[in-house]
């Protein structure tokens, strides 16, 4: 795939009319990842674009590469089909939270622990809106909505944490009001061999407005975003004066580095064997309303699903030779009628 | 082979039916099988019936844990595993409790007197022990002590006694063999390669199963020994084989008559888990399969893998394909080929995983939402399963579609002889993928258009990594051509209509109805699927006692045979039936308002020729036929 031809985002888009809402956070991924594929050096013929249905699922129609729209939370499992049957390809997975983490969840995390190699992005807006606004299984407690006039009373999931939970080899998170930081992310995971996943905090301006203002209003960022980098200390704040230690308990917790000094912080390995730390990590905040980290929480190596499937199929062609239809057709026992 | 008692000289007879029975851990599937393994090495034809419980232990000894095995060798062809067994080996008192109904009068039952202790007894439902109180009168009845003969022959090998005692079915296997005078080196073969490594598994099998072939000599059982001579076969090279095998092998075959690498996605469920593990096998021949989560990744998968060039095919049964309906809707619209494989078992819901019915005809017609139709094809024998496999890829690879096809619990256990095809004569199936754009948009650039359709109304397959040809396909409803999300009312009625219709016209492409038996006959038998075998035995005996009759069965339920209405109006008497409560009969009185008969049996059980035959008559009374 090296050597792609020089492309701009304009040969990434298609013709079609995008049917977001006006000021949906969905046209700032979609522009990200547009302008980010020429950088990445391979062909639109290459790449697959793959969703399954709500509003985030939209995005193949609007991407000039092959593509498929397919059903409600399946997504993961129509792409793990094609990047086995296909591992010469580029394959994207497309999805919102109820797509993915409610009908499509067991497809998550099954793609995920066996480590197929497709990019899921997975645009979290908290909400349903392509129904018109129902609960999602990321919404916290005590959400009201349309379905839930006293609000809601499950408990939500934690994208990250159910991913790390799910022995996904890379796990990361980003937001719809960075684009910079998106592109970073989705590059990451591109280059990554296996399942990555990558949450995206979008917002839903109808019927979850405002969600994630309390960490990206760019006001906000220094104080709220924990940017997780490899091998640095993990800090934050508007003076750089916060950061995450492992306190005498063993948890992971933030602290004020003047009260446990430079030295306590906990350096970031997304490297690490053991998720346990980047589980930690993920569970710092419960709701983007307090400190919340982005970045990537985890990207370990492990073995690539159609890699080891191709690589069964090539070494039962060493060991038996190539398909003899004659000969399979005669493996059971058979006798001659004169 | 000396050491084994000379096979005895029996009279001729052109055809036993033996049905094994005894406990699930008794080994009765195992039993059966090799006889009729032997059998068909022997030359015989043959057809056989397995029947087991859902339960892999089902509690010892009660008459919910009976497995039996049913086999009819014989010296003329045969289509069905026989109506009546002529031998029943009960190995337990539930074996022969459940079982000896289905015995024909003054049949042999061979029993293992030592399993007819008070606790057996008891547990299934015998007051008083039927070996003694004169029950059993009617019949010829041998009584063998089998644990404590398998027992004292395995004393002195390296075996424990309670090891020894598994190796009884090979005990009852030898005697039925000698029995039947049939030889004994496959078995013995097939004993010392399937447990190579298990040196005492293989002295105990051997030591019982030549015990129990010595035993009918010395216990002077010759004039039981009967003789089945070798069917007059075709010439040709013959295997064993049963549905879900052929099927498997279909498959393969479609893969490489097409060039086209198979992908197989699959979650495992009784009775089609075995196409899987068959499949599994072959990775030689460039197949790939994926044990999927669960049903609906298993068919979403292999969407993937068909939009990706692939040769597409999920596996299941009935609740399977309910799981599946939403995605093969996704494949009708999104026109991509793809063979959903269904081996029907009784339902609804779980229902008799390991019996057969054949219920999900309607389903495989109508269960999805939508207008959504595919081609429907069934196999009507084990060994045809191949045939139907490479038929139902034909027409999906060919017409972009899925196919559904049709096979059953009884089809894909039931075995039978098959005569291999030559390899070379096997059908091609031509499939090009579409490598250029295929029209020109109004400013005069080429451009591709996915759902622009040929003459069959079939659209290109584009496949990702084709220069200039990048597309996206989906659920929603597409535009005429360009395939863009279209909510135009007109394009939608269109796209309804060639949707329909482009599966419609697949009828010229398949064989017209195939009359058997009377063309001028006033009756017709009409079937599909796995009734096949007791059909053509009904029919064959009815024409025999001059009765005139046609049998016509339909491998294609969707589209029907153009000539199909035609052929059906011929007839005064249109019979169908159906392992269902009358669904191909509804069918064809609401396509060709002929007024079709149903007879209908859901028992988990197939039918005999018998019963046919007895059904048929009876609707025919009091009519001019």
């Amino acid at each position: 795939m090296a050597n792609a031809p020089a492309t701009t985002k304009k040969d990434w888009a298609t013709d079609q009319e995008v049917r977001w809402c006006p000021g949906c956070g969905d046209y700032s991924i979609l522009t990200a990842v547009q302008l980010m594929m020429p950088e990445l050096d391979v062909r639109r013929e290459d790449t697959v674009f793959i969703s399954g249905i709500g509003c985030a699922a939209r995005f193949p129609y609007y991407m000039n590469t092959y593509g498929m729209h397919s059903i409600h939370g399946r997504s993961p499992a129509f792409a793990t089909g094609l990047a086995m049957a296909r591992p010469d390809l580029d394959v994207w997975v497309i999805g919102g939270d109820g797509d993915m983490l409610s009908i499509g969840g067991n497809h998550l995390i099954h793609a995920l622990r066996r480590n197929v190699n497709v990019n899921i992005l997975l645009f979290n807006n908290m909400i349903y809106g392509l129904t018109k606004g129902q609960y999602s299984p990321t919404s916290e407690v005590g959400k009201v909505t349309k379905s839930s006039p006293y609000g809601s009373i499950d408990q939500p999931f934690n994208a990250v944490s159910l991913a790390l939970g799910a022995e996904a080899s890379f796990v990361a998170r980003t937001h719809d009001m960075d684009r910079k930081h998106m592109q970073e992310m989705f590059r990451r995971a591109h280059a990554h061999e296996g399942a990555s996943l990558v949450e995206v905090f979008q917002n839903c301006n109808v019927f979850n407005d405002g969600q994630f203002d309390m960490i990206n209003k760019r006001a906000n960022r220094d104080a709220m975003l924990i940017n997780l980098v490899h091998g640095e200390p993990i800090r934050f704040g508007a003076e750089n004066e916060r950061g995450v230690v492992v306190d005498d308990a063993g948890n992971v917790v933030i602290a004020e580095i003047s009260d446990v000094g430079e030295d306590a912080l906990l350096v970031h390995d997304e490297h690490r064997p053991d998720p346990a730390v980047s589980f930690a990590l993920s569970r710092l905040a419960a709701s983007p309303h307090s400190p919340t980290p982005v970045g990537v929480f985890r990207s370990v190596d492990r073995s690539e699903y159609a890699t080891e499937a191709t690589n069964q199929l090539a070494a039962a062609q060493e060991a038996k030779g190539p398909g003899d239809l004659a000969a399979l057709l005669r493996s059971n026992p058979t006798w001659d009628v004169a | 082979m000396t050491d084994v008692a000379d096979a005895p000289v029996g009279r001729d007879v052109d055809r036993v039916v033996i049905r094994f029975a005894g406990d699930s851990g008794d080994g009765m599937q195992l039993t059966g099988d090799r006889f009729t393994s032997a059998s068909a090495l022997f030359g015989n034809d043959l057809a056989t019936l397995p029947e087991f419980p859902a339960e892999i232990r089902a509690p010892q000894g009660t008459l919910a844990g009976v497995s039996a095995f049913q086999v009819q060798i014989s010296s003329e062809p045969v289509s069905t595993p026989g109506d009546e067994p002529t031998v029943l080996v009960a190995m337990n008192p539930a074996a022969l409790k459940s079982d000896l109904s289905r015995l024909a009068g003054g049949g042999t039952v061979i029993v293992n007197e030592d399993a007819f202790e008070e606790r057996n007894l008891e547990k299934a439902g015998y007051a008083d022990n039927p070996l003694e109180d004169g029950s059993l009168d009617g019949y010829t009845l041998i009584e063998i002590p089998m644990t404590k003969l398998t027992r004292e022959v395995c004393a002195e090998l390296d075996v424990k006694p309670r090891d020894a005692e598994r190796s009884k079915n090979f005990f009852a296997l030898g005697l039925v063999s000698w029995m039947y005078t049939r030889p004994t080196e496959p078995t013995l073969d097939w004993i010392s390669e399937k447990f190579a490594g298990r040196d005492n598994v293989i002295a105990a099998n051997t030591a019982a199963f030549k015990a129990g072939h010595a035993y009918g000599e010395t216990a002077e059982l010759g004039s039981h020994v009967v003789s089945v001579p070798p069917a007059k076969l075709d010439p040709g090279t013959y295997t064993n084989i049963n549905g879900n095998t052929a099927l498997s092998w279909g498959l393969v075959a479609a893969s490489q008559q097409s060039g086209i690498p198979m992908f197989l996605g699959s979650y495992p469920i009784t009775p089609a888990s075995d196409i899987l593990h068959e499949l599994a096998k072959h990775k030689n021949f460039g197949v790939r399969t994926f044990q999927a989560e669960d049903e609906i990744a298993a068919v979403s998968s292999a969407i993937g893998a068909a939009y990706g060039g692939h040769l597409a095919v999920t596996t299941t049964s009935g609740p399977g394909v309910a799981l599946k309906g939403e995605a093969i809707g996704l494949a009708v619209s999104l026109e991509l080929p793809l063979i959903v494989v269904d081996i029907q078992r009784g339902g609804p819901s779980t229902g008799l995983p390991t019996k057969t019915e054949a219920s999900d005809l309607l389903m495989a017609m109508y269960g999805r939402h939508g207008e959504s139709p595919m081609p429907v094809v069934a196999a009507y024998s084990p060994s045809q399963c191949f045939d139907a496999a490479i038929e139902a890829a034909r027409l999906a690879l060919t017409y972009m579609t899925p196919v559904m096809l049709l096979s059953d619990g009884y089809l894909a256990n039931g075995s039978e002889p098959w005569k291999l095809p030559d390899v070379a004569s096997l059908p091609t199936i031509d499939v090009s993928f579409a490598t250029e754009p295929n029209a020109m948009s109004e400013d005069g650039e080429p451009i591709f258009l996915p759902f622009l359709r040929d003459d069959t109304l079939t659209r290109p397959w584009a496949v990702p990594g084709t220069d200039d040809l990048m597309h996206r396909v989906g659920g929603l409803e597409k535009a005429d051509g360009s395939g863009n999300v279209s909510y135009d009312p007109a394009n939608h009625a269109l796209m309804t209509e060639l949707r329909q219709k482009r599966i419609e016209q697949i009828a010229k492409d398949i064989p017209p109805t195939s009359v058997e038996g009377d063309a001028d006959a006033s009756v017709a038998i009409v079937g599909w699927g796995s009734t096949w075998g007791a059909i053509r035995g009904a029919v064959r005996r009815m024409r025999a006692d001059g009765q005139k009759m046609a049998h016509v069965h339909l491998t294609h339920l969707n589209p029907f045979p153009e000539d199909l209405g035609d052929v059906l109006r011929g007839f005064d008497h249109v019979i169908v039936p159906e392992l269902n409560m009358g669904q191909l009969v509804k069918l064809l009185r609401a396509e060709y308002l002929v007024d079709a008969k149903p007879i209908n049996k859901v028992m988990g059980q197939p039918f005999t020729a018998a019963e046919l035959e007895r059904e048929i008559l009876a609707r025919l009374e009091g009519t001019e036929v």
